[in-house]
């Protein structure tokens, strides 16, 4: 009935063109990446085994595990999310359940930009000043966790508030007619309905801090200390440092020492964004509004 | 309620905390900007006296001369200064292209699960810490460039650059491709029954459209290779001079704060330079985050 034109036979030639011009640049980006996390883990994961997770770094951190350094990092880990999820979460509830549209609700999310895009070695300066020397810290796993629990904390806010909101608004005002005051609301209305998200975003919050670097290098983590730390205020070896101080300052290291913590690192991360992932999925067939 | 109105002792104990917990909600929800202003007062507490007494300001950014320990020591930081921007340009010049391009793939020529599937390798490539594009810096792009291009050393402007761009990509596509999807689809709409093509209502309508979200994701990305520190320490080869080719190495603002601060005692003049420098970047970083953010304003008053 319709025959196809000059211009339309062309237009769908640019138009199948421009798909693969596109599609070419997405696979750019893409395919580099897949190839060298392919290196990474060519050469890393020979050198993996329950002794490398287990046994200490041995001869001036050519040989060995790196036991120390995966419990400091847990540690950091544990003690800034002690110190981020009260402060994020409450910090989201009242950006999605209290703040009215004013200057001051502006200037915290302006605030809360900022704060994420402060390089980190910035936020490692602001912990010296602070948590280090103001506070008297000392270099200690407090002062490392404590700066890290400040520069992640936009990762919380970002995704509590988000699934606060994700909350119908019918709900609330279903327990508000029936007398609830406004905190019993967040309480047991509201915040049991957001959980798996706020849940998703602490384990975020966690990919990041297990790989942050610069902020714990003067705050808290050491080059080499081949033994466990005893209490907060002791300084510990972390993943992250740990495969700077390897790559970079120790001589004669053995090629598949830092391919091997690099593929360890990176794993831990994306097994994290992985299961945010799939919460998320999960999450989206369930919900039952 | 109209208890709060009436006798007071008809207050019960869920009205006291009520309000307890609003001024407690209220204290955690401003503590962001506690928390960005104190990230300011405490670099200004340790950098000002250097600023206010030992800081030649013609000197420090004019001078290539970063010699901190020397007897007389120098702190120009033109080096260090054109070492972050040349860095920071090459990544934005080549990751720019393709994260738009792989926005407007996921946004506009990808359905479904397709589009679901590259939107989350795209995340998780965001995810990927700093110190370990570093490495890859350093041991994997490192031996390439020496064999590619037949140099000496593979580390500098190049190298960094291009893990920088790689690293940027992925926050870039992403932002940019949130403002292609927050475009109206009433316009595509419109111009569809114009009889336009998918591209054509691309190129006329949705980009010029998202002209100004497509700004700020490549401001962001501009903010985050300024303030990259780990994968600029190892990628960049770490001497101040003023690149004279993509091969040189060069030293980025962030990187010499990471590389000397630990041999600094507190107090001295050498670590209030440092802390100097963290006021230079927490301005300049902050600066391109207000600009972006209002660009972004300007857009959701715009429709």
């Amino acid at each position: 009935m319709f025959e196809a034109t000059k211009l339309n036979e062309r237009n769908a030639r640019v138009e199948t063109g421009m798909k693969l011009v596109y599609l070419t640049m997405t696979l750019m980006l893409i395919v580099p990446v897949l190839l060298v996390l392919g290196v990474l883990i060519q050469k890393g994961a020979p050198i993996l085994s329950w002794e490398f997770l287990t046994q200490i770094p041995l001869k001036g951190m050519t040989e060995g595990g790196v036991f120390p350094a995966l419990v400091g990092t847990l540690a950091l880990v544990l003690v800034a999310l002690a110190a981020s999820v009260p402060v994020g979460v409450a910090s989201a509830i009242y950006l999605s359940e209290y703040a009215a549209d004013t200057w001051l609700t502006r200037l915290v999310n302006l605030a809360i930009i900022n704060l994420a895009g402060v390089p980190s070695i910035v936020h490692a300066l602001f912990g010296v000043g602070a948590f280090v020397l103001f506070f008297g810290f000392g270099t200690s796993i407090l002062a490392a966790s404590l700066t890290l629990a400040v520069m992640t904390l936009p990762v919380v806010i970002v995704s509590t508030r988000e699934s606060l909101q994700a909350v119908p608004h019918s709900f609330r005002e279903a327990c508000w007619t029936m007398g609830a005051t406004r905190w019993q609301t967040i309480r047991r209305v509201v915040l049991p309905n957001a959980v798996s998200g706020i849940l998703t975003g602490i384990i975020l919050e966690v990919s990041r801090t297990v790989g942050e670097t610069a902020p714990i290098m003067f705050t808290g983590a050491a080059f080499f200390l081949p033994f466990l730390p005893e209490s907060v205020f002791d300084q510990t070896m972390a993943m992250s440092l740990h495969l700077f101080v390897i790559s970079t300052q120790v001589p004669d290291v053995p090629e598949a020492l830092p391919y091997g913590v690099a593929l360890l690192l990176i794993s831990m991360v994306l097994i994290m964004n992985a299961t945010t992932v799939a919460f998320r999925v999960a999450l989206r067939r369930r919900k039952r509004w | 309620m109209r208890v709060e109105h009436g006798d007071p002792d008809a207050r019960t104990i869920e009205w006291y905390v009520d309000k307890l917990m609003a001024s407690v909600i209220f204290l955690a929800g401003i503590s962001a900007i506690i928390f960005i202003v104190g990230i300011f007062g405490f670099i200004a507490k340790e950098g000002f006296a250097f600023v206010l007494d030992t800081m030649d300001v013609g000197q420090f950014f004019t001078s290539v001369q970063w010699r901190p320990t020397s007897e007389t020591p120098q702190y120009g930081a033109l080096a260090l200064l054109v070492g972050t921007a040349s860095v920071t340009g090459l990544a934005v010049a080549t990751a720019v292209p393709f994260s738009l391009g792989a926005a407007i793939y996921i946004a506009e020529f990808s359905r479904g699960s397709h589009r679901e599937g590259l939107k989350v390798l795209i995340e998780l490539l965001a995810a990927i810490p700093s110190v370990v594009w570093g490495f890859i810096g350093l041991s994997v792009l490192n031996p390439l460039i020496i064999e590619w291009f037949d140099v000496p050393i593979g580390l500098g402007v190049l190298n960094a650059g291009v893990i920088l761009g790689l690293m940027a990509a992925p926050i870039m596509t992403t932002i940019a491709e949130d403002a292609l999807r927050a475009f109206p689809d009433s316009h595509r709409e419109a111009a569809e029954a114009m009889g336009a093509t998918r591209w054509q209502i691309i190129w006329h309508v949705v980009l010029p459209g998202a002209k100004k979200g497509l700004t700020a994701a490549v401001l962001l990305g501009v903010g985050r290779g300024f303030g990259e520190t780990m994968a600029v320490l190892m990628a960049s080869g770490h001497a101040v001079q003023i690149p004279g080719d993509v091969f040189d190495s060069v030293r980025a603002l962030t990187a010499t704060i990471a590389a000397e601060l630990g041999e600094t005692a507190a107090g001295s003049e050498h670590y209030q330079a440092l802390f100097t420098l963290g006021i230079v970047l927490f301005v300049i970083t902050f600066a391109i985050n207000l600009t972006a953010d209002l660009i972004v304003r300007g857009v959701r008053k715009g429709d």
